[in-house]
């Protein structure tokens, strides 16, 4: 394709072309389109590039060992988030190996001059939780990470997806990359979401029905008044999970909503240049009678709480449904399924609500942001943990550890039973201590739910943070609707300290 | 720098499984490494051996000593799913494998898997159902992968063909790889740098353009 060297929709307003018309993310393709030459991959620019400690240590030394720089250090932003213990920071690191790549990481950014927001920062957490509440994350970007989570990003209109460690080396080196362009797939939520419903359930909702292949060759954009209507960090969730359905990269054009989040925020254009940069973004949402190579409708107003029962985030129903049977699913999925539900010890048929529960996990890049924190504490406020329960708090970021804690809400957790943490990725990834023991049941606001994901042996259910605070007081997987009042004040809740936030 | 690679023969180990993510491939606990040694025993690891650290009985299939030094997997749709660890074909390459053969691949792990000389091989659900018929009949059979023909040969000397990414193909087979190709387009990328200021500056806060 011809490499096309303006901003969007510029070549629109000034009229001398018939344009057919683009989407979102063909108009950030085309903006980053450096070269396109024959037989090879577009080499596309990256606007954005987020690094940390667990899959960017062998792109540094493959820089050292070809003798190279990192082309843009001001472009590149790292912090240490997976490995990286959420116990108080004074404690040493008791596992050797990861205390080396939190070295390693604050040393490879020391030598090649970048910003490192390390233990002890102010500004340190989950990867993708920082890069939007530092004004980082900017609409019309191209943002990529060692990190399938990468699509977070796209709630702001920002082309955003997940590299491995080769490409990590790459864009270090030039920042860019070699990309084949992909399909388009838009995801339209119509509607409006009922109390207690939320952007988590939206998202495994999807994945429960395109499976977590479902997106593959594809970049999702999510539109519908259902997805308008969300807050940017619930926008944040839906994106974040893109990956479990097999996308890349998920996307939601900029509005008014995301304007009002970004301004003022640390990295955000200030002054004239914020005018500018609205304007420019005004321009990026999908054009009217753009087309998609694939297109599905859901229906918003139908949606429940979801909860996952298998080893995959596809395998999840509503909280009041049942652990389906491998009798009645299509005889391709049988043997998944039968394995599934083995590794998971449930019995098909019966109730995913009532099942018992171990641990409950409140964080992650999904769902550890001041919007999450909020919503479970509105549960568990004045409740008690249920008995023998272990309830593991952990906030995205120490802003959002700060901001909680100003907000009276780790008082809650703990007054809960609940341990209230520093930020980290934790027990998402399992990587750092905060992990599942075999054969325990948890309930996670995570995102993934493979065998061992949450410790070797452990099983996990994904939920929302109010499914997950609902279930932490009862001490089984519980619809949160079912909890006197819980839902329909922690929506109330988190909608209004939202606002007031922004 | 990768070794050239053309094509490979050997027998075939079949994962008769769907979905396999990476978690599986090479779990979490192993990311901890700043390099990319001892990856062999992450490979599967959970599916190798009990939470306590015994073998499990049966062993997993990659431990079956038959299957020993065996370089082509025939696995089921959607390989590599989930996280973007390049440790998973690191894992993989480690062990000695050299091509996968499903009815698809995860995006991400496709093109970790190109950039480590690993082949995605892709077939129809039709053809899938036919390898696995031949690899339970002819368990021992040889199978040639040639990269350079994009072909597999099988036992009988039946053969298909196979797509794999034309510039990839072409990394693999001289044995380099892309950062040299995109650093001699430096040029085009300078002057679209200059034209296209950068959006923020991590370094120093606020842009004011």
């Amino acid at each position: 394709m011809t490499p096309v060297r303006c901003e969007a929709g510029q070549h629109i307003a000034s009229g001398t072309l018939a344009e057919k018309p683009r989407t979102l993310f063909e108009k950030i393709w085309d903006d980053h389109v450096v070269a396109s030459d024959p037989g090879a991959p577009a080499i596309l620019a990256i606007d954005l590039h987020l690094v940390h400690e667990v899959t960017s240590p062998q792109a540094f030394t493959g820089l050292r060992e070809r003798g190279l720089k990192v082309h843009k250090p001001g472009q590149t932003v790292a912090t240490a988030d997976h490995s990286i213990p959420t116990l108080d920071p004074s404690i040493p690191i008791a596992d050797e190996l990861a205390a080396k790549q939190l070295r390693q990481i604050e040393a490879n950014c020391r030598e090649f001059g970048i910003p490192f927001h390390g233990q002890g920062s102010a500004t340190r957490g989950i990867v993708h939780v920082i890069g939007p509440e530092l004004g980082l994350t900017q609409p019309g970007m191209t943002i990529v990470c060692g990190d399938s989570h990468t699509a977070t990003h796209g709630a702001f209109g920002a082309l955003a997806f997940g590299i491995g460690t080769s490409e990590i080396e790459m864009v270090l080196a030039t920042q860019t990359l070699l990309q084949r362009k992909p399909k388009t797939f838009q995801v339209r939520i119509n509607g409006r979401l009922q109390p207690g419903v939320g952007a988590k359930d939206i998202i495994l909702a999807l994945i429960a029905r395109i499976g977590i292949g479902g997106g593959t060759g594809h970049v999702i954009e999510y539109t519908g008044d259902a997805i308008r209507a969300l807050s940017m960090e619930e926008r944040m969730t839906v994106c974040n999970m893109s990956i479990e359905g097999g996308a890349r990269a998920g996307l939601i054009a900029p509005d008014e909503t995301t304007f009002a989040y970004l301004r003022g925020r640390k990295f955000a254009p200030q002054a004239s240049a914020w005018d500018a940069a609205v304007a420019r973004w005004r321009k990026l949402p999908s054009d009217e009678g753009a087309t998609y190579d694939r297109t599905i409708v859901i229906d918003g107003d139908r949606l429940e709480p979801m909860v996952t029962y298998g080893t995959n985030p596809g395998m999840g129903v509503p909280v009041t449904g049942r652990v389906p049977s491998p009798a009645e699913v299509e005889p391709g999925a049988r043997a998944d399924l039968e394995r599934a539900l083995a590794y998971m010890a449930l019995e098909p048929g019966k109730s995913i609500a009532g099942q018992k529960l171990d641990v409950v996990f409140i964080g992650s890049c999904t769902n550890g942001r001041i919007e999450d924190m909020r919503a479970a504490a509105s549960v568990l406020r004045g409740r008690r943990v249920a008995p023998g329960l272990r309830v593991l708090v952990v906030p995205g970021s120490q802003q959002v550890k700060r901001q909680a804690e100003s907000e009276g809400l780790a008082e809650v957790f703990r007054s809960a039973g609940a341990e209230w943490r520093e930020s980290g990725c934790s027990m998402c990834i399992a990587m750092n201590g905060d992990q599942l023991e075999p054969g325990q049941y948890g309930i996670s606001t995570s995102n993934r739910n493979f065998e061992g994901r949450q410790g070797k042996g452990g099983r996990t259910f994904l939920a929302s943070p109010l499914t997950a605070a609902a279930s932490a007081v009862t001490g089984v997987v519980t619809d949160p609707r079912t909890l006197s009042g819980a839902a329909s004040q922690a929506v109330a809740t988190s909608r209004s300290a939202a606002v007031e936030a922004d | 720098m990768p070794e050239p690679f053309v094509s490979t023969t050997s027998r075939v180990i079949e994962i008769p499984r769907a979905n396999i993510d990476t978690d599986q491939i090479c779990p979490a606990r192993f990311l901890k490494i700043t390099d990319k040694a001892g990856l062999a025993d992450a490979l599967f690891c959970d599916w190798r051996f009990t939470p306590d650290g015994k073998r499990r009985e049966p062993p997993f299939l990659i431990d079956e000593p038959a299957n020993a030094g065996r370089q082509i997997l025939l696995v089921g749709d959607n390989f590599g799913a989930g996280s973007s660890r390049e440790h998973a074909p690191w894992a993989l390459r480690a062990w000695g494998i050299r091509a996968i053969v499903s009815t698809g691949f995860a995006d991400i792990f496709r093109g970790n898997a190109l950039k480590n000389a690993l082949l995605p091989i892709v077939v129809s659900a039709e053809r899938h159902t036919a390898l696995a018929a031949l690899v339970a009949a002819d368990p021992d059979g040889m199978w040639t992968v040639d990269l350079e023909a994009e072909r597999v040969t099988l036992p009988g000397g039946q053969s298909f063909a196979f797509e794999i990414d034309p510039f990839a193909r072409t990394m693999i087979l001289a044995g380099t790889d892309e950062i040299g190709y995109v650093r001699s387009r430096l040029p085009a990328i300078e002057a679209w740098e200059a034209v296209h200021p950068a959006r923020v500056d991590t370094r120093a806060g606020a842009p004011t353009r």
